[in-house]
């Protein structure tokens, strides 16, 4: 029987929520056992190896001494996997790159001398793909785990997955939900990738974003419901600054 | 005997985010020994400058993926504070049910996947499936209906959807209530089998103490988690919630750590599970107090691994506690009501909740339109910060003649016995220095 692939888990800047997702998995995590091996995941295991074949890295990086963690990563994995809004796009860390990290600094740590101290030498927020090449992006705050399944699934299988270009309105007219902007809320639905199973209009709550911008012309398919709230691409795009600081549309070309 | 030696774990593992432990002994003598929190800080408190009132729940929910719940109820106390809303009896009533089912899945999570490796002797919860089968699927079992609860009354486990300002953006059914009402009568005799469990290998918790003080919310009314008075072991209940720094009193150590520390009355303090008992468990239903008897535990318990055992018993009581909101929810009937209406004013509010890991505080000042101008978070682990390197001074001397590996393993597990949530605490860090 062919090896099956071997897969680290490592996180940087994040909340690990994502990584919880793949724990939330409970006993479906055995289905992923069995094609492929976790040899490192330090959120839930003392092992480590660095001999894997996949690595998935969450989170966002933040100083040389990361840059320096995740170059190591990346030398030693066929496959690389961003895992989540921190990872693959920045996320809600990026919302601090409106300012100098100087700044940013100097507002939290007020006169302190940090000067020489690696732990607290931060540059702007860099998303994965700032740093080091990615093969594959698992998007959401947090990941959705079917779809965190299916990518990885794919992966071991050598497939390339599927991962939605098209809005989450497509999805969450599937659901049948009231139209947020029918509601007097304002939603990011009609330019946010979907695959998130339109999570939060499902339970009355607008878009926020954290899949990232898909392409104004895949916007075509919402075009009815720009035109009956007198909306463009560019009026929502402006409202996007929680998940997508700084990003034009989607920056990938998946 | 004297000999050299180093214990140095890099990201210790089995705990949320990156810490390490550093220890060197020359000569028999310990001439380094350090709890460092490494993680990357975050900056919050500044990437909340200028958000408006409506998004600070959302990001501050971002702190942390294993207490989103905690903070998002702590953030919108906080904003429903400072612009004087009053939620409803059936928010505040499902806002408990929020907090235990949160507790439930963090505690679970904890004593079954993060600790219990170390009371069998392996490295993860991995090996567990094949030699104790029974056993990690009740965990299972427990786990996933705690998730399955907290997806009920929030939307979503991690990151939850349905809080908002002034109430719910949707509330459960009756039917739906009902349902879970059942799960959690069923999930009873699984917490014995657990508790039953853990107790046959608790032999493996190392026997130390060491006086501290203790500080958590408090209640006339229930074992505090959504509500309460600040409360300390040593000088009792501090009313002036929004004065809460006079009890918290954050510092940094910029040498060793990116995270704030907190002391009060002494040198450091102990938050969490085991100060809750300690301050509260008089509150605590009778079948918690059950468990709590089957392992001896009683207030003031001084031994942190006992915080693993403290969060058993916290999962028994949030079971009974839940149901008896449940049937008072049922009793009344449940009403589809809108999120109250905010009127947008200049003001500070404050926010404070036990969450898994302990006390926790998100303060904001808001300006006249609604946007933030200043926060601070006083998040539990960053209060746990000192009590675990002082810990440390005095247990390593305990067993330091004792082999390297069980030193490192001691080590390793009285930090995991803090729950520590790594990432949350690095984000706070304005400072004072020592």
């Amino acid at each position: 029987m062919k090896q099956k692939p071997r897969v680290a888990v490592f996180d940087f800047a994040d909340c690990e929520g994502c990584e919880l997702e793949i724990a939330d998995l409970e006993d479906e995590i055995l289905d992923l056992i069995d094609i492929v091996d976790i040899v490192s995941f330090r959120e839930v295991m003392k092992e480590h190896s660095d001999s894997y074949d996949i690595a998935i890295v969450e989170g966002s990086i933040m100083r040389p001494m990361d840059e320096r963690r995740l170059r190591s990563i990346r030398s030693k994995a066929k496959i690389l996997v961003a895992l989540g809004a921190c990872a693959t796009m920045g996320g809600i860390n990026k919302i601090r790159n409106q300012w100098m990290p100087e700044e940013v600094i100097k507002t939290v740590y007020e006169d302190a001398n940090l000067k020489g101290n690696d732990l607290f030498d931060v540059f702007k927020t860099k998303a994965i793909n700032e740093v080091v090449p990615v093969d594959y992006y698992i998007y959401g705050c947090p990941i959705d785990r079917d779809e965190f399944k299916s990518v990885i699934t794919a992966i071991a299988l050598g497939k390339k997955p599927e991962i939605p270009r098209y809005p989450v309105c497509v999805e969450c007219k599937k659901n049948e939900n009231i139209c947020q902007f029918e509601l007097g809320k304002f939603c990011l639905g009609p330019i946010t990738r979907a695959g998130c199973k339109a999570i939060c209009p499902t339970h009355n709550s607008p878009c926020e974003g954290c899949r990232g911008l898909i392409k104004k012309a895949e916007t075509d398919c919402v075009k009815e419901v720009l035109e009956r709230y007198k909306l463009s691409y560019e009026d929502i795009r402006r409202r996007c600054t929680m998940y997508n600081y700084g990003r034009e549309e989607c920056s990938v070309d998946e | 005997m004297s000999k050299d030696f180093s214990v140095h774990v890099e990201h210790v593992t089995r705990v949320e985010g990156h810490g390490n432990i550093i220890l060197d002994v020359k000569n028999g003598k310990i001439e380094k020994l350090e709890w460092r929190v490494v993680e990357a800080p975050r900056f919050f408190e500044a990437m909340l400058r200028g958000q408006q009132y409506n998004e600070l729940r959302s990001i501050t929910s971002r702190i942390c993926g294993i207490c989103s719940i905690g903070h998002s109820l702590a953030s919108l106390k906080a904003t429903e504070d400072a612009l004087e809303v009053k939620i409803s009896e059936q928010t505040a009533m499902l806002r408990r049910l929020a907090i235990h089912a949160e507790n439930m899945q963090s505690h679970i999570l904890h004593i079954g996947y993060l600790v219990a490796p170390d009371l069998f002797g392996v490295g993860s919860v991995f090996p567990l499936i094949g030699t104790h089968t029974d056993t990690v699927l009740k965990i299972v079992k427990l786990h996933r209906l705690a998730n399955e609860m907290s997806d009920l009354i929030c939307g979503r486990t991690i990151h939850p959807i349905r809080l908002v300002i002034g109430g719910f953006s949707l509330v459960p059914t009756e039917k739906q209530l009902v349902k879970l009402k059942s799960q959690l009568e069923e999930a009873r005799t699984l917490t014995t089998d657990i508790a039953t469990i853990i107790h046959s290998v608790a032999d493996s918790l190392p026997d130390f103490t060491r006086e501290t003080e203790y500080i958590a919310l408090s209640s006339d009314d229930e074992y505090a988690l959504y509500d309460g008075v600040i409360n300390s072991t040593d000088t009792g209940k501090h009313p002036a919630y929004r004065n809460y720094q006079a009890v918290m009193k954050e510092f940094l150590v910029p040498q060793s750590s990116t995270a704030k520390y907190a002391k009060h009355a002494r040198e450091s303090y102990m938050v969490g599970a085991l100060a809750r008992f300690n301050l509260n468990s008089d509150h605590l239903h009778p079948a918690a107090k059950e468990v709590a008897n089957m392992f001896g535990l009683k207030p003031i318990n001084y031994n942190p691994f006992m915080n693993t055992i403290a969060q058993l018993v916290e999962f028994s009581h949030s079971i009974e506690d839940s149901l008896y909101w449940i049937d008072l929810l049922l009793e009344r009937g449940v009403r589809e009501e809108k999120p109250v209406k905010v009127k947008v004013k200049a003001g500070r509010g404050v926010g404070i909740a036990e969450v898994p890991r302990g006390i926790l505080v998100h303060d904001y000042t808001l300006n006249s339109k609604g946007y933030c101008t200043k926060a601070n978070c006083i998040i539990p682990t960053n209060q746990n910060h000192a009590n675990i390197q002082l810990d440390m001074e005095k247990l390593v001397p305990e067993i330091l003649e004792r082999p390297e590996k069980e030193i490192e393993l001691t080590l390793e597990m009285l930090v995991r016995a803090y729950d520590p949530c790594i990432s949350c605490s690095t984000h706070y860090l304005d400072v004072t220095f020592v």
